[in-house]
């Protein structure tokens, strides 16, 4: 199991770096994007049990061995938010495009930050 | 009746009720964001009102009690920020209406600064992490798209810079937020605190520790995590910089972190030096650089990166006094920070320019804007029968309180230094050279009433702002705000025991 | 044929096989979201993929046949209509009790309405419909 957190965290790294070394606008957001879902996966990891199964409840269900429910329910309202964060990111981009003509961060950089 | 949820409710049902009119009624943006933010700001005082008789306000929605509800919570710290915030909003709601007349789609403006309204509320009445963070990414997001409101090349990208480093802070918090809740086993904010009380020291939590800190950090623009401030605060329309500097850097920066570090987790000696250490950082690299500046707003927002040092110097000495200096600081801060960029804004508009060598001196084309700006650089400064005097003051003897002589020197030198860049600013500002005058054809333009009445009045709070310190008037406000992070860990017990 | 050639959308292949997947897509959204009180997630993820149906059928059948029902007034009115549902779902859920399958199907058109016309507003609109700025 530590494995598999480890290997959400390389996940996360990946992203992060895509975030800080990449130049072009449009890898930027796709960086972001990774991060968002090694940050889900690892949430809903987080709630899940060995042999678990789904917590769907019906009538006849027992509710004994499922998985962390909360956790999904969290996850999909982050999935949300991170669509409508990249949808926005995607939508600057596209302007940005429309004024200088390049993706390339560092010939649109004229701010100084 | 239970008023704490309208606090949400009002704003998000302004803003989507202004697209429906859309371009057929051309004023509901306006009418509808300053009948919201008003009624806001009356029902802010009223909860107030009940706040103080009974500590705290909770709701449960839908009569989901707490474990499986998500409750909100108002106590005294809670509604400290609520009357900034939904004040701030009004004043700068209706400086907005003269201001936006320069953009085609006015509705989109007002839509999106009711979300943001809505989401600082939700972020200071939410009682559960999970909602704390959706609702900071509401106001988070709404501020982005803002931000890029002038969609010019530069506004957008100020914009997507914001954007992409809020984008790594708010990872850096859900990946926090998942780590405490496979620790904790539970979101409510009470809960967690007494869950990790209970489960003694970890090794998850400083880790937890520092990825909070960074992601909310990054939205109080503490130094390292500064480099978004000054481009978003200098391209966003001037109505937008008040709001992000006055308020959304401390409700969803200082608000989250002093809640999260003091309720939650306690404050440890570790994150105590932290704090400290990144406040003194901010102070002194934010104000020096701030000399270099020659645009008014980029001067300003470096400004507002030096002063959120003071406000995370005061939390970080962690004493019952400069908890209440910082609170108070914060409290004149978000007062005068607005009220100059919108003087900002108004000396735009009637001399054409934000360039400090370009001035042809405020007080002779417009006396309102240039009597409020010196009020407000008086305050900021620290001259001393204003507000910004009596915070600071405080701060810096909490320090000396707490036998830590050295951090007060810092803190008195750093408002040495910002009494000499607002000096240097506000000379050209307010006197300029009468060589510029005439250059431009929108000189003399005058200032609407709309625009002026809102500088006014918050020159005016920031005058009587040190009331709030006097036994009678308001101490029981600024007194219940610095309980509550006094209590600390025992707080969150008592809130757990009342949820239920 | 003045169409060029990205109005015309794709080829026939593309079209025959939207032409038919695009009922089943749109009863597997409505099934999901008709047990969305029960799942995981709720009427969210039945939303998704009815919304997704319908962008299917405007890449395939191309952006002219699309444009010619979708206005940004109309996308607007469709957000905030859902917008105002979601919130008034929230309200009547404060103090009393109501149907687990009223609030999969809300959250459903909710959804399904946001995502469309995002995508929708991204994809096709003409820039000049959707662009806002400083007047000149």
């Amino acid at each position: 199991m530590i494995c598999i957190y480890m290997l959400c965290l390389a996940l996360f790294l990946v992203g992060l770096y895509c975030v800080v070394r990449k130049r072009n606008l449009i890898k930027i957001i796709i960086g972001i994007g990774i991060m968002e879902y090694a940050v889900n996966l690892f949430f809903i990891l987080g709630g899940y049990i060995r042999r678990g199964r789904s917590p769907i409840f019906a009538a006849d269900q027992v509710i004994k061995n499922m998985v962390d429910p909360l956790s999904q329910a969290v996850v999909s309202t982050a999935i949300v938010i991170g669509l409508a964060f990249t949808l926005l990111l995607v939508a600057i981009a596209i302007r940005i495009y429309e004024k200088s003509g390049t993706f390339d961060i560092t010939k649109i950089n004229r701010l100084k930050g | 009746m239970n008023f704490v949820p309208f606090f949400v409710i009002l704003p998000l049902a302004a803003a989507f009720l202004i697209p429906l009119t859309g371009k057929k009624i051309k004023i509901a943006g306006e009418v509808a964001s300053i009948a919201a933010t008003l009624s806001l700001a009356v029902l802010s005082f009223l909860v107030a009102a009940l706040t103080a008789a009974q500590k705290a306000l909770i709701c449960n929605i839908g009569k989901w009690i707490a474990p499986a509800g998500i409750p909100m919570i108002v106590d005294g710290f809670s509604i400290f920020f609520l009357v900034i915030i939904n004040v701030i909003a009004f004043l700068v709601a209706i400086y907005s209406v003269d201001y936006v007349k320069r953009y085609t789609d006015t509705w989109k403006f007002f839509t999106l600064f009711l979300l943001m309204v809505a989401g600082m509320n939700g972020v200071v009445i939410s009682g559960d992490i999970f909602n704390l963070y959706v609702c900071l990414e509401i106001a988070a997001i709404a501020g982005y798209s803002l931000v890029a409101f002038d969609v010019d090349a530069e506004a957008l990208e100020a914009s997507f810079k914001y954007a992409v480093m809020g984008a790594v802070g708010s990872s850096f918090m859900l990946l926090g937020i998942a780590l405490l809740y496979s620790y904790a086993s539970t979101l409510n904010m009470a809960d967690m605190a007494l869950s990790i009380a209970g489960k003694g020291a970890s090794k998850i939590l400083p880790f937890v520790s520092a990825l909070f800190l960074a992601g909310f950090g990054l939205k109080a623009a503490l130094v390292p995590f500064h480099a978004w401030l000054p481009d978003a605060h200098s391209k966003a329309p001037t109505p937008v910089s008040a709001m992000l500097s006055g308020l959304l850097i401390k409700v969803l920066g200082v608000y989250a972190l002093s809640r999260i570090f003091f309720n939650i987790f306690g404050m440890t000696p570790q994150v105590s030096m932290i704090l400290i250490g990144l406040a003194v950082i901010s102070m002194v690299v934010a104000s020096v650089l701030a000399f270099g500046q020659t645009d008014i707003k980029r001067l300003l927002a470096y400004s507002s990166i030096s002063q959120i040092g003071y406000i995370a110097l005061g939390l970080g000495v962690c004493t019952p006094l400069s908890i209440m200096g910082a609170l108070f600081h914060l409290f004149n801060h978000s007062i005068f920070k607005s009220l100059l960029f919108l003087n900002a804004g108004a000396i735009e508009q009637s001399t054409g320019t934000r360039d400090l060598r370009k001035m042809p001196g405020i007080m002779a084309i417009s006396p309102v804007t240039g009597y409020t700006n010196l009020i407000g650089t008086m305050s900021i400064c620290g001259i001393p029968p204003l507000g910004g005097f009596w915070s600071k003051l405080i701060i810096i003897f909490a320090c000396i309180q707490a036998d830590r002589p050295i951090l007060a020197f810092i803190a008195a030198a750093v408002s040495a230094l910002t009494l000499g860049y607002y000096f240097k600013a506000a000379t050209p500002i307010l006197f300029g050279s009468k060589e510029y005058r005439g250059i431009n054809n929108n000189i003399g333009k005058r200032i609407a009433i709309t625009m002026a009445l809102p500088m006014a009045a918050l020159a005016v709070l920031s005058i009587l702002s040190v009331l709030i310190l006097l036994p009678d008037t308001g101490r029981s406000f600024l007194g219940d705000a610095v309980a509550v992070l006094v209590r600390g860990r025992e707080w969150n017990s008592a809130i757990s025991g009342a949820m239920r | 044929m003045s169409l060029t050639k990205e109005d015309r959308g794709m080829t026939l292949i593309v079209k025959t096989i939207t032409r038919i997947t695009f009922g089943f897509i749109l009863l597997y959204g409505i099934y999901i979201a008709l047990h969305g009180n029960i799942a995981p997630g709720g009427g969210f993820v039945g939303g998704v993929i009815i919304a997704l149906s319908f962008i299917h059928i405007m890449l395939a059948f191309g952006k002219k046949r699309a444009l010619k029902r979708m206005r940004s007034h109309r996308l607007r009115l469709m957000i905030s209509i859902a917008a105002l549902i979601f919130l008034y779902i929230v309200i009547s859920g404060w103090h009393g009790s109501y149907s687990h399958i009223v609030i999969a199907i809300c959250e459903m058109v909710i959804v399904g309405a946001g995502l469309f016309a995002i995508f929708a507003a991204l994809v096709l609109m003409p820039k000049s419909d959707m662009a806002s700025g400083v007047k000149k």
